[in-house]
């Protein structure tokens, strides 16, 4: 949108400054010659001509210049997409409200979670995800779900909203080491699992985002590579905690938060919690995930929320709450030790970071 | 006001509009859900374009010769550091909560830190030596050799932002070319005028 006007400004502000530049040049060198070589003294621009000209041109520069610099900055300000007005839950009927689920914490605003976005598919910029997740396709949706179970099959999305919905507030911990907390609309993935019944075998569950070229970028844009995975230990997905998200806010989920349907884990950081979901396969291997492939010493398979276990680069011992401008402690497991520390009893989280 | 005196003050002006924006954005809270991290990285790609400015100063005297530019050249370098100095109190103050040891345990462990850090120690010294009574005092080959430094700071900072990106490479690699380009046509003029034609005496010739 600012890239026409912003390039055509440019150009003009560009040719004012080469023109001011070398108007000064060229007629300090041509006063001389002149004088020297024509004899026709009406070729010198006459001075107070030159200076009303001069002024002009400096005028041109300066007002021209400073557009310039303004339309730069403005196409780098995060711009926030406006919502709607606010709906009450109608979209998914009444909600559940498990007292379990609830918190005392005031969860950040719909436009905070709507306009603060990593989905690089989009765009690595957390603030242009909102404009560019617009050209998702979500409608027609559905998600394979299929590897180690008894019945394989595919689960359109209206057949995912029959799950009955609740409304859960969560801690959201980013592993940049930013954190909201989200009133999402949803259902424990353990009764999507429980309907397909996974054998035996199965000891994880992988997970898979929709990967559309004609609306996302490429992997080298991205920087990782995509399609998207993530996984799961089959107890880590079974969790009542583990949730299948189909809105928030008692909204049909936003595009750039993964519509139609997201996972949310929320004792992991947030790159875990797949977006977008078009695949779910239950497998008896580890399977392989993104930012893991990306960077292996950064991201590990699991994890888990740890204010003990550093990022390479930067410490996970604090966080910035968003609408919050200085940093709070990081709490372990993200606050959901008493509901998840049994899972890795006698792990080493050091080495299973 | 001549020429020179209005490039400076055209580029004074652009170079702390953005600076005057941000301020202001800042206090109508128009800065997105997480000011604070804008804040820190808008000052610090900032800080990577005033430095980029400056050494692009000489570089454009031996292409364009455009002389002109000398004149605003050590106001671009402390723009630069003002916008370093910026950068380093938002991190200072807002992610680190002003406390020093914290700070030094974290320019200890983590090493985009410390090359940030090293990166403004080195600018210190350079800014408080952009004085004419300093370049009189340390003579100008001096004074010149210590603002060589400048280099190594635009190395350390383009290697601090490329340090802290998770996976998207193309702004630091932007500045990393331009850097590059910069060194590129400093090496290529430093070394044309080291042949022997351009001394002076040979350069003459009788036609």
């Amino acid at each position: 949108m600012i890239g026409i006007p912003g390039i055509s400004l440019a150009i003009i502000g560009i040719s004012l400054l080469e023109r001011a530049l070398g108007f000064a040049s060229e007629y300090k060198g041509e006063s001389k010659t002149l004088i020297m070589t024509s004899p026709d003294r009406t070729e010198i621009t006459p001075e107070p001509l030159y200076l009303n000209r001069r002024n002009f041109i400096r005028a041109g520069v300066f007002a021209g210049s400073a557009a310039v610099t303004g339309l730069v900055y403005n196409a780098y300000r995060p711009d926030t997409i406006t919502p709607g007005p606010k709906a009450s839950g109608a979209e998914f009927g009444e909600l559940a409200r498990k007292p379990e689920f609830q918190s005392s914490e005031t969860p950040n605003s719909f436009e905070d979670i709507t306009n603060y976005n990593n989905f690089y598919e989009f765009s690595t910029s957390k603030t242009a995800v909102a404009r560019e997740a617009q050209a998702l396709k979500t409608d027609p949706w559905s998600v394979e779900v299929g590897g180690l179970i008894e019945q394989p099959r595919s689960f359109s999305l209206q057949e995912i909203l029959q799950f009955p919905q609740e409304e859960r507030i969560y801690r959201f911990r980013c592993v940049e080491a930013w954190s909201m907390v989200i009133p999402w609309v949803g259902f424990p993935l353990a009764a999507l699992l429980e309907q397909v019944r996974p054998t035996s075998e199965a000891k994880y569950v992988a997970f898979e985002t929709a990967y559309d070229r004609s609306v996302m970028q490429s992997s080298f844009s991205a920087g990782i590579d995509l399609p998207y995975v993530e996984g799961l230990r089959l107890d880590e997905a079974l969790h009542p905690l583990t949730l299948l998200a189909t809105g928030l806010y008692g909204r049909p989920m936003p595009k750039q938060n993964g519509a139609p349907v997201r996972l949310v884990v929320p004792w992991k950081y947030g790159f875990k919690s797949i977006k977008s979901i078009v695949r779910i396969t239950l497998t008896d291997k580890e399977p392989p995930t993104t930012w893991n492939i990306a960077a292996p010493r950064e991201y590990g398979f699991y994890s888990n929320v740890n204010p003990t276990v550093d990022h390479p680069r930067w410490s996970q011992g604090s966080e910035r709450r968003i609408g919050e401008l200085t940093m709070r402690e990081t709490l372990m497991f993200n606050g959901y030790e008493k509901e998840v520390a049994e899972l890795y009893r006698g792990m080493d989280l050091e080495k299973f970071y | 006001m001549d020429n020179a005196r209005f490039l400076k003050f055209v580029l004074g002006l652009n170079a702390l509009l953005p600076l005057g924006l941000l301020l202001f954005d800042a206090a109508i809270g128009s800065l997105g859900a997480n000011p604070v991290e804008y804040f820190l990285r808008a000052t610090g790609v900032m800080t990577l374009v005033m430095l980029l400015v400056t050494l692009a100063v000489t570089p454009l005297r031996k292409l364009f010769g455009w002389n002109i530019l000398i004149k605003s050249r050590r106001m671009l370098g402390l723009l630069t550091f003002l916008y370093c100095s910026i950068h380093l109190v938002t991190y200072s103050f807002f992610d680190k909560s002003g406390d020093i040891p914290a700070i030094i345990g974290d320019v200890i462990q983590r090493p985009f830190i410390a090359v940030g850090m090293a990166a403004f120690l080195i600018l210190v010294p350079l800014a408080l030596t952009s004085t004419n009574a300093s370049i009189k005092k340390l003579g100008g080959k001096t004074w010149q050799r210590l603002h060589r430094l400048s280099y190594l700071v635009a190395i350390l900072g383009v290697v601090h932002f490329w340090m802290i990106v998770k996976s998207d490479l193309f702004y630091p690699a932007l500045f990393a070319v331009g850097l590059s380009a910069l060194f590129a046509i400093r090496i290529y003029y430093s070394r044309a005028t080291k042949k022997p034609l351009q001394k002076p005496g040979l350069a003459i010739r009788p036609d």
